[in-house]
């Protein structure tokens, strides 16, 4: 077997990214691209969002940091002084992708935008993620996770059809906006290496999060028709325009079961009422059914909740883990409602080698963390350090271009760095 | 201006094996910047956006009617080739030569089965890159395990964090964590084309969107795994933020959101409401008073929403530096000014559905625009393109090296 490679390893990465982009430098690093995150001096404000190690309000205790800055050196620069200034424009020298999320114009008014840094390194690329993007009407409004997942149109999508709107709880559309930042920053570094040249990306959070709504729009872009927040149902499936429950609770929880046609939906079906009768839990009308006949996109609602409502009585007896297992062992449809807990403990997630402890040497202690997105036959996607305490990669980075300790001390000083 | 026409993967040629989403949405993705994108079906086993999922034109059944197989396949060429027969496998071999990259989606196992595995494809073509993407992986105890994105979003962990404490989860629409997949798919494509621009050598790739969708759980896990705490759906409440939420709107089912994370937010908020009084008020001051009081507070926003239509409190919230939106529908999505501005919605014309529109990408070169103009392919519309001008025309004269 021949070694893997860690494929952007000669690739310097400049992440100038508030957690709406973290992900993105985050995804260039699990390829072996160097990447380092610049932080203001004394830290990101972004340090002190969501969970801490141990419940310690602490910026180098941040949970949300860990998850999405490993694989990331880290400096501390301070952009808006002439000093810092300078120093940017010679680390801008040697990189090859800059990262940011400043507001459309800020780096502009600094000299520091794509227009100024192309003409220093005209091989850079530029990524720049902004909630709606570089122009437009909307170019300066502000985001945040709910904001995006209100305009993008998922949140119409999303929650009891008699409550208000939702969005998910863990935050969602930087996640989103993270991975497509990735995707159009390779798809630019791709290019530079078959034709030399640079080019900014400008992201949009706001389209960003639109694929979350699947194939939704088609059914206005051709029938005019708006889908909605049905809360634990799945619509569409059906012409008549019966809804499908995808929730049901369970013993100790929710399991997720969804009545479908085709081979796999019948044999399902078929083998969900074997499984019933085994505990005398299948009405006679179930038991007749002929699953042969069934036709999931000409199904009535009527029928629908007949057969929900023997379902839901079952699996009200049954637990997540004996649905699981029965849904492994016979090849049916359907997994459990997870919690993080289930996923830690999943086997198959286990078996292929996902978790990974790092050490985490400045809390004493180990974190388990997902080692990679994606297994490669030849290219390395993995864990490689864990996420910068602020300013720990000063002397190493600035170093590289030429600063001795004495001079980084001054600059620290002079709060620069 | 720009410095030039070329498309990001002119030249590069994709053969898709693949159906419904997954698979499709990433060969989407290469189209829109020039790849050259066949994607293989047959009549025996059109693909099931085709066969088995509405939105259909008109609501009139048809194979080359549906809206779902249409947002995934825009700029394609659509082929149809037997696989269970042995001229359609010599057939589908002489295709993999012609690509770089082959996408599928199969179960695991399936392309072993039909003759099409990865090591009959390295025999035809020394370096392609086959992506496989499925719901858990190709190895390991549940790599054969069937499943929909639907189910993988809640075994995933999606589905129980959203909605509201004292009621059901909610799903996540649909195959939500296809589409995760989907992203981390177009990621690892463009990598292997990378490597292989730089070693001349193709590779297997092994997505499990399971595994794709835990990138996107990372602070959930690291939450139980350290703090021993499950995160809970809470609705739309912020542990650090008040208000947090979604308000009601005049108009029928009209919604807009407003998120204040810090007191400047909170005093911008209280002046476009008219009401100065709350700065001071000692229940509002703070962040940790308003989540203290935040029924009130929603309260007394929602008074103040309910009077004003969702696009009149955005406007007015985030001309003043606060964080608010429209819980824009999807029929919203079509009219958005700044979606137009960027473009997003491609307009293309179909023989069968008449003017559709293709979704464009969240990112916009400055010297590579995507380039979105033809709708998705009718089934079998390019058999004779394909197999008589693609194929004999051969990867020699396609690629450069």
């Amino acid at each position: 077997m021949e070694e893997k490679i860690k494929l952007l390893q000669d690739c310097r990465v400049l992440d100038f990214t508030n957690e709406t982009g973290f992900l993105c430098g985050k995804i260039l690093g699990d390829l072996g691209a160097d990447v380092i995150k610049v932080e203001k001096p004394g830290g990101d404000e972004s340090r002190n969002l969501g969970s801490f190690y141990q419940d310690i309000p602490d910026p180098e205790k941040n949970l949300y940091w860990f998850s999405y800055n490993h694989n990331k050196r880290g400096i501390t620069l301070n952009i808006e002084t002439e000093t810092g200034k300078e120093i940017l424009l010679k680390l801008v020298g040697k990189t090859d992708i800059f990262l940011e999320t400043f507001p459309p114009g800020y780096l502009h008014k600094l000299g520091l935008d794509y227009a100024s840094l192309s003409k220093l390194n005209p091989k850079l690329i530029m990524t720049s993620i902004t909630p709606f993007g570089q122009s437009g009407p909307y170019k300066d409004y502000k985001g945040s996770d709910l904001v995006l997942t209100a305009m993008s149109g998922f949140m119409s999508v999303l929650g009891d059809p008699d409550k208000p709107p939702v969005r998910p709880t863990l935050p969602q559309s930087y996640m989103w906006i993270g991975m497509h930042a990735a995707e159009g920053t390779l798809m630019a570094y791709y290019h530079r290496g078959m034709t030399g040249e640079g080019q900014h990306v400008d992201v949009s959070g706001q389209a960003g999060v639109i694929w979350a709504l699947s194939i939704a729009p088609s059914f206005y872009d051709l029938n005019k028709e708006v889908p909605k927040r049905e809360g634990s149902f799945i619509t569409g499936r059906s012409i008549t325009g019966a809804m499908l429950r995808a929730v049901y609770p369970c013993k100790d929880g929710y399991l997720t079961y969804v009545i479908y046609g085709g081979p796999a939906g019948k044999r399902t079906n078929r083998r969900l009422v074997e499984w019933m009768d085994s505990e005398g839990m299948a009405p006679d009308y179930l038991k007749n059914k002929d699953w042969d006949q069934f036709d999931i996109a000409k199904v009535t609602q009527e029928e629908v909740d007949q057969l929900e409502e023997a379902y839901m009585k079952f699996f009200k007896t049954v637990t997540k883990k004996e649905f699981f297992e029965r849904v492994l062992e016979n090849d049916m449809l359907g997994y459990p409602v997870a919690t993080a807990r289930e996923i830690l403990e999943d086997e198959q997630l286990k078996a292929r080698g996902l978790w990974r402890e790092v050490e985490h040497e400045e809390l004493g202690t180990k974190i388990t963390y997902p080692a990679f997105s994606t297994i490669f036959s030849s290219i390395a996607c993995d864990f490689w350090r864990r996420a910068p305490l602020i300013g720990e990669h000063n002397r190493e980075v600035y170093g590289e271009i030429g600063l001795d300790n004495t001079e980084i001390l001054r600059l620290k000083r002079a709060n620069v760095i | 201006m720009m410095d030039t026409t070329r498309q990001i993967f002119e030249g590069i040629n994709v053969a898709e094996f693949a159906a419904i989403a997954a698979g499709p949405a990433i060969g989407k993705h290469l189209a829109d910047h020039g790849a050259r994108v066949v994607h293989v079906e047959s009549y025996e086993r059109p693909d099931g956006f085709r066969a088995n999922y509405p939105p259909y034109k008109g609501n009139q059944y048809g194979l080359n009617r549906a809206g779902s197989f249409g947002i995934c396949n825009n700029n394609k060429y659509g082929v149809t080739i037997n696989l269970k027969e042995k001229e359609g496998v010599d057939l589908a071999l002489e295709l993999i030569e012609w690509a770089d990259v082959v996408i599928e989606n199969f179960t695991p196992g399936t392309i072993n089965k039909l003759g099409i595995g990865y090591e009959e494809m390295k025999r035809v073509n020394p370096d392609i890159i086959l992506l496989s993407t499925c719901n858990q992986g190709q190895t390991g105890p549940h790599a054969l395990h069937p499943g929909f994105g639907s189910h993988l979003s809640s075994l995933c962990g999606f589905t129980y964090m959203t909605g509201y404490p004292d009621r059901l989860p909610c799903i996540l629409y649909g195959p939500y964590v296809d589409h995760v997949g989907v992203g981390y798919g177009v990621i690892a494509a463009v990598a292997a084309l990378e490597h292989r621009r730089r070693t001349g050598e193709g590779q297997f790739i092994d997505l499990a969107q399971y595994e794709a969708g835990v990138q996107f759980m990372i602070p959930a896990l690291l939450e139980y795994s350290i703090n021993h705490r499950v995160i809970e759906r809470d609705g739309n409440r912020h542990s650090f933020a008040a208000p947090h939420n979604t308000y009601p709107c005049k108009g029928d089912d009209r919604w807009c959101v407003i998120s204040v994370f810090n007191d400047e937010e909170w005093k911008a908020l209280c002046k476009c409401m008219g009401r100065n009084e709350l700065i001071s008020d000692p229940r509002f001051k703070t962040i940790p008073a308003r989540k203290e009081h935040e029924d009130e507070v929603d309260k007394e926003v929602g008074k103040w929403t309910s009077r004003l239509t969702a696009e009149e409190v955005f406007k007015k919230l985030q001309d003043n530096g606060v964080k608010a939106g429209i819980v824009q529908t999807i029929e919203d999505l079509y009219a958005d000014p700044q979606l137009k501005h960027r473009g997003f919605w491609a307009p293309v014309d179909h023989p069968e559905i008449g003017r559709c529109h293709a979704e464009g990408p969240p990112f916009a070169f400055s010297k590579t625009p995507f380039k979105i103009d033809r709708p998705a392919p009718m089934i079998g519309e390019h058999n004779e393109l394909v197999f008589k001008t693609f194929l004999p025309a051969g990867k020699k004269k396609q690629r450069r090296d």
